[in-house]
């Protein structure tokens, strides 16, 4: 249990960075999981092409709530296209069955090197991904604008 | 104190172990049974002796395969109070359920010729749900009422988690179809169906039951509770996947039109038009899914060797061990009745401040299989003011252990969370 639920998972379900709302988001995506009905909004507005700000409202389990708040950390303030890499490195994480990734990847993930045990649970992959989801739809509705 | 039930032996799956080992604790019954052997066996025994088309053609096999199909419907037949041409298999409830709706919106638009006008919907007509009910038995006469004008409305549930029966004047001379649970797949309470099945005939309505969990777990005997249609499932009594029943009072039957069309359900086939066979055929279109039909004739010959009323006491034990156990988990909330009065043993708990999700990940990890989310049905987690929650559920095979096993793991999970 210990292997999945890492601290860093439970802390950050718990004390959550980045729950909010933004009054003008150049972008906003909202994401469900059928199976369980949680659910997540990301907002986020660009300048410069980095995400200037970004926020999020969400209902989940500790995975997905973890997953929001380290996500929040890790890429606001951050260029558009590295944030978009480090999703997809997190994407391949999680579909890696629990093994993890390259030490050049797992450098860049950081913290969300306490996902990698999720990867072993297929009905939490969905849990761990959600806002991930949400934040690629958030920045693929604000890039337009931004052109 | 009755005497429980010791039949896991007979359940071939339950011997396994889970997670590295752990013995299995299976507590998701009301998601779907464990098969005893005799089920399997029969399933087996009809596929390597006795497989063939049915209805079809004059050789052995086939007059042997046709009377294990027909033999099933006239054993679940008996084993639900009904007669054996008021059985249609069909894949599931969910199907069942939906071939009512469907046949509904055939007669509105005109099929079924005269006889079938009395089940035309109009703009303005009613149909009446629950708050309770199941998304199988809820979206279909949301999709019924959008594609006839017909206005949808529902008899809400009681801070205790059953249906409201201080609100049944939703029910009204507009009503045309009343569409209620047996028992709640959530909550575990059990319909006191009467005043409902007498409030609805009152008005003309045609009852519809959802009797998925009821049918399984307690004596059910449609005739008696004068119902006009009910759906189950044979995957939760103890019978394969891919069978369901829907039982339909028989002069009703006979005025519906077909839903699906095509080969075994005709009479006189035409370039230009067809006439149908009589019920049960004219709704069992096409190959059938015998093996399973075959399997479910075993179920409940299996249950009812049993008696449905030992199994109901059996249940209503381990419902009270349940709901005593989860009383001493500290601030843990069941969703539905708290006593064991009229309820079945599903229970569906809120542990505040833990995810569904992470509760069913800690049981599991302890070989304890329960069911997170929000079950099919997530008007009443909305009634409850949740999303989604842990749910519980025994079934024949569940022995005191399993629930003590699953108590302590309910104690584990909120000193690992709290
Ligand atoms: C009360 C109730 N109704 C309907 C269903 C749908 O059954 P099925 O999925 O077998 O069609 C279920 C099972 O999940 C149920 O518990």
């Amino acid at each position: 249990m210990e292997q999945l639920y890492q601290q860093v998972i439970l802390d950050h379900s718990r004390q959550r960075s980045g729950e909010g709302e933004l009054q003008a988001p150049d972008g906003e995506s909202f994401q469900v999981n059928p199976t369980c009905g949680d659910e997540c909004t990301v907002q986020v507005t660009l300048a410069e092409g980095a995400i200037d700000s970004l926020a999020w409202t969400g209902k989940g389990c500790s995975i997905s709530q973890a997953s929001l708040s380290l996500m929040y950390e890790m890429v606001h303030g951050q260029p558009v296209a590295e944030a978009e890499q480090l999703g997809e490195t997190f994407r391949e994480l999680i579909h890696n069955r629990g093994q993890e990734l390259d030490e050049e990847k797992m450098d860049l993930l950081d913290d969300l090197g306490a996902f990698t045990g999720v990867g072993r649970y297929s009905a939490r992959v969905k849990c761990a991904l959600l806002g991930w989801m949400a934040l690629r739809g958030a920045l693929a509705q604000a890039q337009p604008t931004q052109a | 104190m009755t005497d429980l039930l010791n039949l896991a032996g007979d359940f071939p799956l339950l011997d396994r172990t889970v997670r590295g080992g752990k013995p299995l604790v299976y507590l998701d019954t009301g998601a779907t049974s464990q098969k005893p052997a005799a089920v399997l066996e029969a399933e087996r025994a009809f596929n390597s002796r006795h497989n063939a088309a049915v209805h079809r053609g004059a050789h052995q096999i086939a007059e042997e395969a046709t009377e294990a199909y027909e033999g099933a419907r006239a054993g679940v037949a008996q084993f639900v109070g009904a007669d054996f041409g008021e059985i249609i298999w069909t894949k599931n409830a969910t199907e069942g359920l939906n071939l009512v709706a469907y046949s509904f919106l055939n007669a509105t638009l005109g099929r079924g010729g005269a006889e079938a006008e009395r089940f035309r919907l109009n703009a303005g007509d009613e149909i009446v749900v629950t708050e309770l009910e199941h998304h199988a038995n809820l979206v279909p006469w949301q999709e019924l009422a959008a594609k006839t004008g017909a206005v949808l409305r529902w008899i809400p549930v009681t801070p205790d988690g059953r249906l409201d029966l201080e609100q049944l004047d939703v029910i009204s001379e507009r009503t045309r179809v009343v569409a209620f649970t047996h028992a709640s797949n959530v909550t575990g309470a059990i319909t006191d169906t009467a005043p409902i099945v007498a409030r609805a005939q009152e008005v003309g309505a045609y009852t519809v039951l959802d009797a998925c969990q009821s049918a399984a777990h307690l004596p059910v005997n449609f005739a008696e509770l004068g119902v006009d249609f009910a759906a189950f499932s044979g995957h939760k009594m103890l019978a394969p996947t891919g069978v369901g029943v829907l039982y339909g009072r028989r002069e009703l039957l006979e005025a519906m039109p077909p839903v699906l069309t095509g080969g075994s359900m005709v009479e006189i086939v035409t370039m230009e038009s067809t006439t149908f066979m009589p019920p049960p055929q004219r709704f069992e279109a096409g190959t059938q899914m015998v093996a399973q039909t075959v399997g479910m004739h075993a179920a409940v010959d299996y249950l009812t060797g049993i008696g449905m009323d030992k199994l109901a006491a059996h249940e209503d034990q381990l419902a009270g061990e349940l709901l005593a156990g989860i009383a001493e988990v500290p601030g843990v909330r069941v969703l539905g009745p708290s006593s064991t009065q009229d309820r079945l043993a599903v229970v569906a708990f809120d542990v505040p401040g833990v995810h569904p999700h992470d509760v069913g990940q800690v049981l599991d990890d302890q070989g304890i299989a329960v069911r997170v989310g929000h079950h099919c049905a997530q008007p009443v987690h909305r009634a409850f003011g949740v999303h989604a929650s842990t749910r519980a559920s025994a079934g024949v095979y569940t022995s005191s252990s399993d629930i003590q096993a699953f108590i302590a793991g309910l104690h584990q999970v909120v000193k690992f969370f709290g």
